[in-house]
């Protein structure tokens, strides 16, 4: 297995736990991540509110040259730069137009030869037994919410790879890490994404209602597969605790830091001490 | 709302109603009002017409209400519209296909909605500087622009505590050539701030 990898903005500052537990995971897994040599960005979250063809040209540069590595796979952990580069590769490989007039734009000739993956959707994929293989540590007895938000699953004309009501990729994968996944009706809910910057207000709404659902239902912590989800659900649990007058301290990591730790590698190499919430008793039980 | 004649409005805003079906590539009249986008909306609270509302207003050509709403900008884009429309309609599309005509009409968004323009050009504005967002300056020129200005502030100690705020700006050899797109849809659309 071998993708041409997109960090996206946010691997080495807010997302950085992601960045590190993937590429970790991705060592145990055999799966090869080149990094697409000078990428930019996606123009996740905002070019999509100013002008159709920006928001295909932003993400056609990195596809340009994620194309002329020879690989024909591109897979990114983020959520958003997910569905910007699956978007762009959709309307310039459909339509002959389109890909003519961004690729004038960006300077750099997109054929229109790749794959777009979710993260989620490459490992998912793995051979359940290969990934078995792996896990040294199982999280046995561990109760998993997993939270896929939006861009992951919508619009399936985009996504397509799971169920966009009831979507099972991160379940099965901690499942198979020895962990109990919960079954719950906020997995698909928005959590605000960028309104946790712009309006905050809004969003604190939205984050309260996904983390009451999964403590509802017994939750011990959560898994996301965005770093703008786990910022709002992890960070801005204390804003919510301000704003909405509620005592949440619900541990959420990325799926692949729980992957990890059942695999055995050191919560510090994922990762797991540098989050919001508290952390210390999973990484106790399970480090 | 004021009482609206309804040939009128679709008569003189005709080219309104194409232009969005175009630019949306959605079939909007195909719309019969279920509600079933303002029931999965995890926004419609906050918004000043529910998404079904925005689209018998896109049907019957009320172009100003619409560029003037706040609906338009608060939408998250999340597609949970999109993917239960009974019609096919990709409600988010229109949406966002509103909130760029809106941008090039120079309609300028009020209150929360000016907020999420304001973040939008701020995060753009770090993307056509720098090639990638620059995390830091996103929420500086956010603040500045919003008049928000303590915004985000007691996230920078915790965050630079753990080695999460990148202070300096990213540094990218093909900044130019990002610039360059922006300069380049500019000239092909104009509006582009």
């Amino acid at each position: 297995m071998r993708y041409a990898y997109f960090p996206g903005c946010s691997y080495h500052g807010t997302g950085k736990e992601y960045e590190a537990s993937t590429h970790a995971v991705a060592k145990k897994l055999g799966m090869e991540l080149v990094t697409i040599p000078d990428w930019s960005c996606c123009g996740a979250t905002a070019s999509h509110g100013k002008s159709h063809l920006l928001n295909i040209a932003l993400p056609a540069r990195s596809l340009a040259i994620a194309e002329g590595m020879g690989i024909g796979e591109v897979t990114t952990g983020c959520a958003a730069c997910y569905q910007q580069l699956a978007h762009a590769n959709k309307r310039m490989t459909e339509n002959e137009e389109i890909r003519n007039k961004v690729n004038k734009i960006t300077g750099k000739e997109y054929k229109g030869t790749l794959k777009v993956k979710s993260l989620v959707e490459a490992i998912g994929i793995v051979d359940p037994e290969d990934i078995k293989a792996q896990i040294v540590k199982p999280l046995t007895g561990l109760k998993v919410a997993a939270y896929y938000g939006c861009l992951l699953v919508r619009p399936p004309e985009i996504t397509g790879f799971d169920d966009p009501e009831n979507p099972m990729f991160m379940d099965n994968m901690m499942k198979l890490a020895g962990a109990e996944t919960l079954d719950w009706a906020h997995k698909t809910e928005c959590c605000g994404a960028s309104l946790g910057v712009s309006n905050l207000d809004i969003a604190v709404r939205l984050i309260n209602k996904i983390l009451q659902a999964a403590i509802e239902k017994g939750a011990d912590c959560m898994v996301v597969a965005c770093p703008f989800c786990h910022l709002n659900l992890d960070y801005h649990q204390k804003s919510v605790n301000k704003q909405l007058g509620t005592n949440y301290d619900i541990p959420v990591f990325y799926f692949t830091e729980l992957l990890g730790l059942a695999m055995g590698i050191s919560p510090d190499e994922l990762g797991l001490k540098t989050h919001f919430t508290e952390t210390q008793k999973i990484m106790n039980q399970f480090g | 709302m004021e009482t609206i004649n309804v040939s009128e409005s679709i008569t003189k805003n005709a080219d309104f109603i194409e232009e969005i079906g175009i630019e949306s590539g959605q079939p909007v009249q195909k719309c019969y009002q279920c509600g079933k986008c303002t029931a999965g909306c995890p926004v419609a609270f906050t918004m000043d017409y529910p998404p079904q509302q925005v689209i018998r207003m896109v049907q019957l050509g009320m172009k100003d209400e619409l560029l003037k709403s706040n609906t338009i900008w608060i939408c998250a884009s999340c597609s949970t519209c999109s993917t239960r429309c009974p019609c096919n309609v990709e409600v988010a599309h229109v949406m966002e296909s509103l909130r760029i005509m809106a941008g090039k009409n120079g309609t300028a968004p009020a209150g929360k909605a000016k907020y999420v323009e304001v973040m939008y050009d701020a995060l753009l504005g770090t993307v056509e500087k720098y090639g990638r967002t620059y995390e830091v300056g996103l929420v500086m020129q956010n603040n500045l622009k919003s008049g928000k200005l303590l915004n985000g502030a007691d996230m920078g100690l915790p965050m630079f505590q753990r080695g999460k705020l990148q202070l300096m700006p990213p540094k990218l050899q093909g900044a130019a050539e990002v610039a360059r797109i922006f300069a380049e849809v500019r000239k092909l659309e104009g509006g582009v701030k």
